[in-house]
């Protein structure tokens, strides 16, 4: 016993001795490299594109630069609340961030991050005019001048299952109406199979439930406010196109669609279970990835499908940015731009492989052969939908704000989220499409007070 | 016998209970993420260590280092501090000793996050953000007064008659805590600390918003594995598992005296 009790207290006290270099070492390191700019923190969400780009960077940015990047990894959410409080609080712990394409006006405008624009102009091997269009727009504050730097970008397609459209002797068009789709959805759809005829998101949340809802909105001809800040939510286009959505879901969705979003779809459509899957262009690598999914090499893949527009993809993308409390601009801008490069593009094709590229943000990305090759079922409708989504104006009218899938001011967190709450009381029958959108309407009346 | 066996049967039931989503999350974290999150859940599967290997791929020993100097360090100070403490509000208690165990307690009656913004502007104001020793004082400060009141009950239990005899035989105080108060109350002393430690170890809110990149702490590890792209169940399950082995180590160690700790204020 007396021995045993000196072994573990031996143990605790070299633990202790360890921990205690390692916690010393660590602030060492962070106030000797503020002179030298040998170091920067990196902010990041955890999507496998950046799961990759930490896997390079030793071996290749820190080896021709000289720059250790240390990358923290955050939920998208957690994320958000971090780079706020530290930008708000001038906290300056972070270098460079990834943000999303609803932040970069929001942000840019509250004076929070450097502009990029002066170095990809200088910088004439980064070839600025190759990134696509609507990618820069996207990533541009109300000054016209970048905010972001893209790293990759997404549209959203209609995912089918090949195998059970044969089987039951159905073709899907290229370019589908939400009409042919719901007949679709019916005729493939198979209960006592357990496989669902179409998969949608009906989770709450703004980047969840509504950003599915209101691409069908946008080509259905409906909007959540006109130019000058009207709200739309119970017009008879917004009610239509939720009727239709609602009416879908509720007979040839998933199981349980109210509580289904990105995450639980992918699973449902990966495993077999839903014929269909309209969701994000960036899906389709996972779901083509034999260790994640029991359909790769099943899927067929065609454009979202519309009503009275011709595109009705929506548009979304992962900027890397630079706060401006950041003391490490040149060494953060050495790093943006590698990141966001064509040669990285290659570096991880050839490294990881060509699936895995970044992709969505250039135009020449879509010339390699190799990368053609390994997305040839989903590239140029991916390619197509972005360059096709115009966020100043994704349905039939101009819109206030930019946006395809949601609307880019600070106020849309929350009202997005409560809409799609009263949508999914809709899609579990608690309500009626016009109840719940009478009560969106008011929640968008008082958000509309703000900008009048 | 009937009704002991029936009791039994129970206890393991009960157990099995609250055992499941752990030996769900152990079982999850060797699948492979197809397998992860099937309706019917999958019972059989190959094994696989894929998902570990991605979880040390992101690099997480100074993340397990944090932690375990927060917690750790911040444990024995607990102890230090929360020992003498009880005592003075026990076995000699000092004037007024209820108003002051109260005043402890009611250190943990506002949540945490009404508390949080004047902390962190102290903290940054004081150039203390994203340092592991914040997380050892902040930890501290959270598990005191739990600790305190812990620490009472088990001093408590220790006989009147013992120490006044010990007295009577002429041990010193010194000698009275050594020889007397310690031995009956190490069980107690365990348990308190493994709680301490726990407590500490699993802490998200203050270790997400205190730490950036050189003192992020284990938990803030786990939840960079939630994307809102792609699969992520198995992996997170594998990270979940790691990162709990060095608790379960901990209860394990100190199995014995934890038993007779738990029940101690409970046999009255």
């Amino acid at each position: 016993m007396g021995k045993s009790r000196i072994a573990v207290a031996a143990a605790a006290a070299c633990a202790l001795a360890l921990s205690a270099c390692s916690g010393a070492g660590t602030s060492d390191n962070a106030s000797s490299s503020d002179g030298g700019a040998q170091e920067i923190t990196v902010l990041m969400v955890g999507n496998p594109q950046m799961e990759d780009i930490q896997k390079l960077t030793a071996d290749n940015f820190t080896k021709q630069t000289g720059i250790t990047v240390k990358y923290t990894i955050l939920p998208e959410n957690e994320l958000r609340d971090k780079v706020t409080q530290d930008v708000a609080n001038q906290g300056g712990q972070y270098d460079v961030v990834t943000i999303g394409a609803y932040e970069v006006p929001i942000w840019s405008k509250n004076g929070w991050l450097h502009e990029l624009s002066t170095q990809m102009d200088a910088d004439t091997a980064y070839d600025k005019a190759d990134l696509l269009k609507p990618m820069v727009t996207v990533a541009s504050g109300e000054d016209g001048k970048m905010y972001g730097a893209p790293f990759y970008g997404e549209s959203s397609l209609l995912m089918y299952n090949k195998e059970m459209f044969a089987a039951k002797g159905l073709t899907m068009p290229e370019r589908p109406t939400w009409e042919q789709v719901a007949d679709l959805a019916a005729k493939v759809d198979d209960k006592a199979g357990g496989v669902a005829g179409i998969c949608l998101r009906g989770l709450p949340g703004w980047g969840e439930g509504v950003a599915s809802l209101t691409t069908i909105v946008n080509t259905y001809g409906g909007t959540w406010f006109e130019k000058d800040w009207t709200p739309k939510l119970n017009a008879p286009e917004f009610k239509e196109a939720t009727k239709f959505y609602v009416d879908l879901a509720r007979a040839h969705g998933e199981p349980g669609v109210a509580q289904s979003g990105f995450t639980e779809c992918l699973n449902i459509f990966s495993q077999g279970k839903s014929a269909m899957w309209y969701d994000a262009t960036s899906a389709a690598g996972t779901v083509e990835d034999p260790n994640a999914s029991k359909v790769a090499g099943k899927v067929g893949y065609v454009y979202a499908p519309v009503n009275k527009t011709k595109y009705s993809g929506w548009l979304w993308s992962w900027d890397w940015a630079m706060p401006k409390t950041t003391k490490k601009a040149d060494a953060s801008w050495k790093f943006i731009s590698w990141a966001t490069s064509k040669d990285y593009e290659q570096l991880v094709g050839k490294e990881l492989g060509w699936s895995r590229v970044p992709a969505g943000k250039r135009t020449s990305t879509y010339s390699i052969p190799e990368y053609k090759d390994s997305a040839k079922a989903f590239a140029d409708i991916t390619l197509d939908s972005i360059a096709n989504a115009d966020p100043a104006n994704p349905g039939l009218q101009p819109r206030p704000a930019t946006g395809v899938q949601f609307v880019a001011i600070p106020e849309f967190q929350d009202l997005g989220t409560k809409v799609s709450q009263e949508i999914a009381a809709a899609l579990t029958g608690r309500k009626t499409v016009d109840q719940a959108l009478d009560e969106s309407q008011k929640l968008a009346e008082a958000v509309a007070k703000n900008y009048k | 016998m009937i009704r002991r066996s029936l009791w039994g049967v129970v206890a393991w039931i009960a157990g099995i209970v609250f055992v499941f989503p752990v030996i769900w999350m152990v079982l999850t974290a060797f699948k492979q993420e197809n397998a992860a999150a099937t309706n019917p859940p999958t019972w059989f599967f190959t094994p696989t260590l894929d998902q570990f290997a991605l979880v040390f791929d992101r690099n997480m020993t100074p993340f397990l280092l944090n932690s375990l100097m927060a917690s750790l360090f911040s444990t024995l100070i607990v102890v230090l501090l929360a020992t003498p403490a009880a005592y003075a509000l026990s076995l000699r208690p000092v004037a007024k000793w209820s108003d002051s165990l109260f005043f402890f307690i009611s250190t943990k009656m506002m949540p945490a996050v009404a508390a949080f913004l004047p902390v962190y502007l102290l903290v940054k104001h004081l150039g203390m953000l994203d340092n592991v020793w914040t997380m050892v004082i902040l930890y501290t400060s959270m598990n005191l007064p739990l600790a305190v009141w812990m620490m009472r009950s088990f001093l408590l239990e220790v006989p009147r008659e013992v120490l006044e005899a010990g007295e009577v035989d002429g041990a010193s105080l010194i000698t009275s805590i050594r020889k007397i108060i310690l031995p009956i109350v190490s069980p107690g002393l365990a348990a308190t600390a493994l709680i301490c430690f726990i407590f500490s170890w699993n802490e998200f809110f203050l270790a997400l918003n205190l730490t950036a990149t050189n003192a992020s702490t284990a938990p803030i590890f786990l939840v960079g594995f939630i994307s809102s792209e792609g699969a992520f169940l198995a992996r997170l399950c594998a990270a979940a598992t790691i990162v709990s082995l060095p608790v379960l180590i901990a209860g394990w160690v100190a199995q014995n005296k934890l038993v007779r700790g738990l029940s101690m204020g409970a046999v009255k």
